[in-house]
C-alpha cells in the first residue's frame, strides 16, 4: 500500500535530518521526499511517499506525530490529492531519434528546456504515473543524468474538510 | 547576569534539589554558577552513573531528575544513562556543555554531537544557540519531560552561550510549544465503551505496566476499581508493585519470564484492560495472538504505542490517573467470583509444580539437598524482601539476579520496586538506588545485583561514601555472567564463551574496607536468617555478599 504524507514541521535545522531519521531508525520506506518552505516561513511541508502494511503506514502517522517538530500529520492516498512530480532529464540525440523525441514531448506535454547540438534537456512536470510513462518513452535513448522532485501532493479541493 | 546563573535560576524555579553530575571545561560556567543555590551537587565517578542516579531519584520523588556533564566524552558516557531512561519512560532533564558555538562542526577537541547520538532515544533536545532563550528551553524541558509519556530531555549548551550575558531574567510561568500537547483526559466515548464491555465479560483481567508509577496518583485510582469492582491483576516487570505482591487479586507478573499462573490468567481471559504497557516482547512472545477471541482495551497515553504490536478492540488515549477516576465513577455488578476462584486454583497448581522441577539441572540431587548446601537466591530474596520495611525500594540489577527478583521480591504495602526494564542496563542498579535513597532518606533502599554489574557501577561506592548516602547493596556472587551462562548452556551445549568472572573479582571484604563501607556475606544456609537480619539491623551503608552456586538456571 502506497500513502502520502504531507506533514508541516518547524522551519528550523535539524528537522529534516529527524524526520528522516526517524524512517530509517524503524525500518519504514520513504520511496520520494520533498521539502519546501510554506505561506507561512516558519513552517516548512515535507511531502512523503511511503508504503507498507497498514498497521506500518499507521504506525508512521503516529511516530510522526509524536516529533516535537511536526506541527501537523495530513495523509492521503493518491486519488485524494492532485500530485505533482518535476522532473529533468539530459538526454544525448542524433538526426534519427531527435524527431521522435520530440513528438513525444508533445505527446506527453514535455518541454525542451535546454540544448546543444548532441544534447538536450527535458523538463517534465506532471503526475508520477505521466513523469514515469515518459521516461519510459526514452528508454531507447540515451539518458545522461536525470533529476526528480519526488512527490509533491495537497489534498484535492473537494477533499478539504471532509 | 550570564546564562549558567540563568540555568541554575530555572532549576531552583522548578524546585531541583540535586544536580547529579561530572564538570569539565565546557560546563565550567554552569558549575560555577551552581555555587550561588541551595541546589545540592552529587558528583558521581562516571557520567551513566549520574543519567541512573537522576533515574532512581526521579522515580521515587517524582520529580523530574537531573544529570549535567561536559561536552564529548562526557556526553558519550551519559547516552547509556539516558537511552535507559528512554525505554522506561523515566522523566529528566539532561544537561551537556559544548565547545565553543563557532568552533562546534570543527571536531574541536571534546566536541561530539550529542543531540545527534541521541536523537532516537531523547523526548526532544535543543542545542542553545542564544543566551536570551535559556529561561524558555529550561521552562519547555521541564514540562516536556515531565508530562505525557515522560521521558529524558537534552539540552546542548556551547560554553560561549553560557558565558553570555541575559540582560533581564524572567522564568516562563507558562508554556507554548504548538507541536506538543499531549492527550490527558480519555476519551468520554471511549470510556463508556470500556466500562459497557466491562459489564459483559465473564473473565475479565487488568495488565498494568510503568505507566501507572509514572502517571502520579494512578496507583491508588487503579487499585480502588480493581477491589471495588473485584478485577484481578496481572502486571509486567516495569509495573511490578501496582498492587502488593500478596493482594488477594494481584496475579503474577505475565512473560516469558513472568509466572506460569499470570500467563495462563491472560491467555484464559476474555477481556484484558492493558494499563501503561507497551504489550512488548518481554511481555507477550506473540502480542497478535493476544487479541484472539478476546476484547482488548489498550490504555496508554502515548497513542503510538497503541496499536504498535497489537491491535486493541478498545483504544483509549488518555491519562490514567484520569482514565480511572472516570472508571471510578461507574456502577459494574459484574460477579467475578467464579473467574477468580479459577485464578487462584491456576495459581496452587503452578505454585507445587514449580516446587518440584525446581531449576537446578546439574544434579542429581534433590532440590531439598541443594538447598541445604548453598545459598538459593529465590529462597535469599523471599526472606529479604520479606524482612524489608512496608515502604522499602527494592532495586534490582540486570541478569539472572533481576529475573529471580521479578519472580520471588515481596513488594508490601508501599513498597517500589525499580529496575532498567526496557534496556535491561547492567549496573543501573547501585547508582539508580543511590538517587532513590536522596529522594527518600526515611526509606530502606536495597540494591540486588550479580557479580558482574556490581562491578560496571562499583565506582559509586565512592559517591555514597562521599555524600554519606546509606544504601544497601546485595551482590549475589557466583564469579560468572550468569544469565549468559544460562543462554550458552541451553543454547551452545555448554560451549561457554566469555563469562567467567573467575578469581579476577576483587575480594569484596577489601573493597568494602577501602570504601568505609560496612561488609556482610552469606556463603552458608544456616547463615541467611541472621545474615539478612544483620544486613537490615541499621540505615548505615553496606555490602552484602551472597554466595551462590553458578550452575543455577532461571
Amino acid at each position: 500500500m502506497k500513502r502520502i504524507y504531507s506533514v508541516l514541521v518547524e522551519n528550523r535545522s535539524g528537522v529534516l535530518c529527524k524526520v528522516a531519521g526517524l524512517f530509517w531508525r524503524r525500518c519504514f520506506n520513504i520511496d520520494s521526499l520533498a521539502v519546501g518552505e510554506t505561506e507561512d516561513k516558519n513552517v516548512s511541508n515535507m511531502v512523503i511517499v511511503s508504503s507498507g502494511d497498514r498497521r506500518t503506514l499507521e504506525q508512521i502517522e503516529k511516530q510522526l506525530n509524536k516529533k516535537l517538530d511536526v506541527i501537523k500529520v495530513k495523509t492521503f492516498d493518491e486519488t485524494e490529492s492532485i500530485n505533482r512530480e518535476l522532473m529533468l532529464v539530459k538526454v544525448r540525440y542524433n538526426r534519427t531519434n531527435r524527431k521522435d523525441i520530440m513528438e513525444n514531448c508533445e505527446i506527453m506535454d514535455a518541454k525542451i528546456v535546454d540544448m546543444s547540438k548532441t544534447m538536450m534537456t527535458i523538463q517534465m512536470c506532471d503526475t508520477p504515473e505521466r513523469v514515469q510513462i515518459f521516461l519510459d518513452t526514452l528508454r531507447t535513448v540515451s539518458i545522461i543524468e536525470i533529476a526528480r522532485t519526488g512527490t509533491l501532493a495537497l489534498l484535492k479541493c473537494s477533499e478539504q474538510g471532509r | 547576569m550570564i546564562a549558567a546563573d540563568a540555568i541554575v535560576k530555572c532549576l531552583e524555579a522548578e524546585g531541583v534539589e540535586y544536580v547529579f553530575g561530572y564538570p569539565g571545561v565546557a560546563i565550567c560556567p554552569f558549575y560555577d554558577s551552581i555555587l550561588n543555590t541551595n541546589i545540592k551537587t552529587i558528583l558521581v565517578r562516571q557520567e551513566q552513573n549520574a543519567a541512573h542516579e537522576a533515574s532512581g531519584y526521579a522515580r521515587i520523588s517524582g520529580k523530574v531528575g537531573v544529570a549535567v556533564v561536559t561536552s564529548g566524552p562526557g556526553a558519550t558516557n551519559l547516552i547509556t544513562g539516558i537511552a535507559t531512561a528512554f525505554a522506561d519512560s523515566i522523566p529528566l532533564v539532561c544537561i551537556t556543555g559544548q565547545v565553543d558555538s563557532n568552533l562546534m562542526g570543527s571536531d574541536v577537541f571534546q566536541e561530539v554531537d550529542v543531540s545527534g547520538a541521541c536523537e532516537s532515544f531523547v523526548k526532544f533536545s535543543y542545542i542553545v544557540r542564544k543566551a536570551s532563550d535559556v529561561p524558555r528551553i529550561m521552562k519547555e524541558a521541564f514540562h516536556i519531560a515531565s508530562t505525557g509519556r515522560k521521558g529524558p530531555v537534552l539540552i546542548d549548551i556551547p560554553i560561549d552561550v553560557q558565558k553570555a550575558e541575559i540582560r533581564k531574567f524572567a522564568y516562563p510561568e507558562t508554556v507554548s510549544i504548538r507541536t506538543y500537547k499531549p492527550t490527558v483526559t480519555g476519551h468520554a466515548v471511549q470510556i463508556k465503551r470500556v466500562i459497557k464491555e466491562l459489564q459483559k465479560a465473564k473473565r475479565p483481567i487488568i495488565c498494568v505496566g510503568g505507566g501507572v508509577h509514572l502517571s502520579s496518583g494512578a496507583r491508588e485510582e487503579v487499585r480502588r476499581f480493581v477491589e471495588e469492582k473485584d478485577i484481578p491483576v496481572v502486571c509486567t516487570m516495569m509495573g511490578l508493585g501496582v498492587l502488593p505482591t500478596n493482594h488477594f487479586l494481584f496475579y503474577g507478573m505475565v512473560g516469558n519470564n513472568g509466572q506460569a499462573y499470570g500467563n495462563r490468567a491472560m491467555n484464559d481471559a476474555d477481556m484484558i484492560i492493558m494499563v501503561g504497557a507497551r504489550v512488548a516482547d518481554r511481555s507477550f512472545s506473540q502480542p497478535d495472538l493476544i487479541t484472539e477471541n478476546k476484547v482488548l482495551v489498550h490504555i496508554d497515553v502515548d497513542p503510538a504505542e497503541i496499536g504498535k504490536n497489537a491491535g486493541p478492540t478498545i483504544p483509549l488515549v488518555g491519562d490514567i490517573k484520569h482514565v480511572f477516576e472516570e472508571f471510578n465513577k461507574a456502577e459494574i455488578s459484574a460477579d467475578h467470583s467464579l473467574w477468580i476462584d479459577k485464578l487462584d486454583g491456576y495459581k496452587d497448581d503452578t505454585q507445587n509444580a514449580s516446587r518440584r522441577k525446581r531449576h537446578m539441572y546439574s544434579s542429581t540431587m534433590t532440590e531439598e539437598e541443594i538447598n541445604a548446601l548453598t545459598v538459593n537466591p529465590e529462597i535469599f530474596i523471599k526472606r529479604l524482601s520479606r524482612a524489608m520495611n512496608d515502604n522499602a525500594v527494592y532495586v534490582a540489577d540486570v541478569g539472572q539476579n533481576q529475573l529471580w527478583s521479578c519472580a520471588n521480591c515481596v513488594i508490601k504495602e508501599n513498597g517500589r520496586f525499580l529496575t532498567s526494564g526496557g534496556m535491561g542496563t547492567m549496573g543501573y542498579s547501585v547508582p539508580a538506588a543511590l538517587g532513590a535513597k536522596l529522594a527518600a532518606p526515611d526509606r530502606q533502599v536495597v540494591a540486588v545485583c550479580g557479580d558482574g554489574g556490581f562491578q560496571m557501577t562499583m565506582m559509586e561506592l565512592a559517591t555514597m561514601k562521599q555524600y554519606k548516602v546509606p544504601v544497601k547493596i546485595v551482590v549475589l556472587r557466583n564469579n560468572v555472567l550468569g544469565l549468559v551462562r544460562q543462554y550458552q548452556h541451553f543454547t551452545y551445549q555448554d560451549r561457554y564463551s566469555v563469562i567467567d568472572l573467575g578469581d579476577s573479582i576483587p575480594d569484596f571484604k577489601l573493597l568494602a574496607d577501602a570504601y568505609g563501607i560496612r561488609y556482610l556475606q552469606i556463603a552458608a544456609v544456616e547463615d541467611m536468617d541472621s545474615g539478612i537480619e544483620d544486613f537490615l539491623s541499621d540505615d548505615e551503608a553496606t555490602l552484602l555478599e551472597v554466595i551462590i552456586d553458578p550452575k543455577l538456571v532461571v
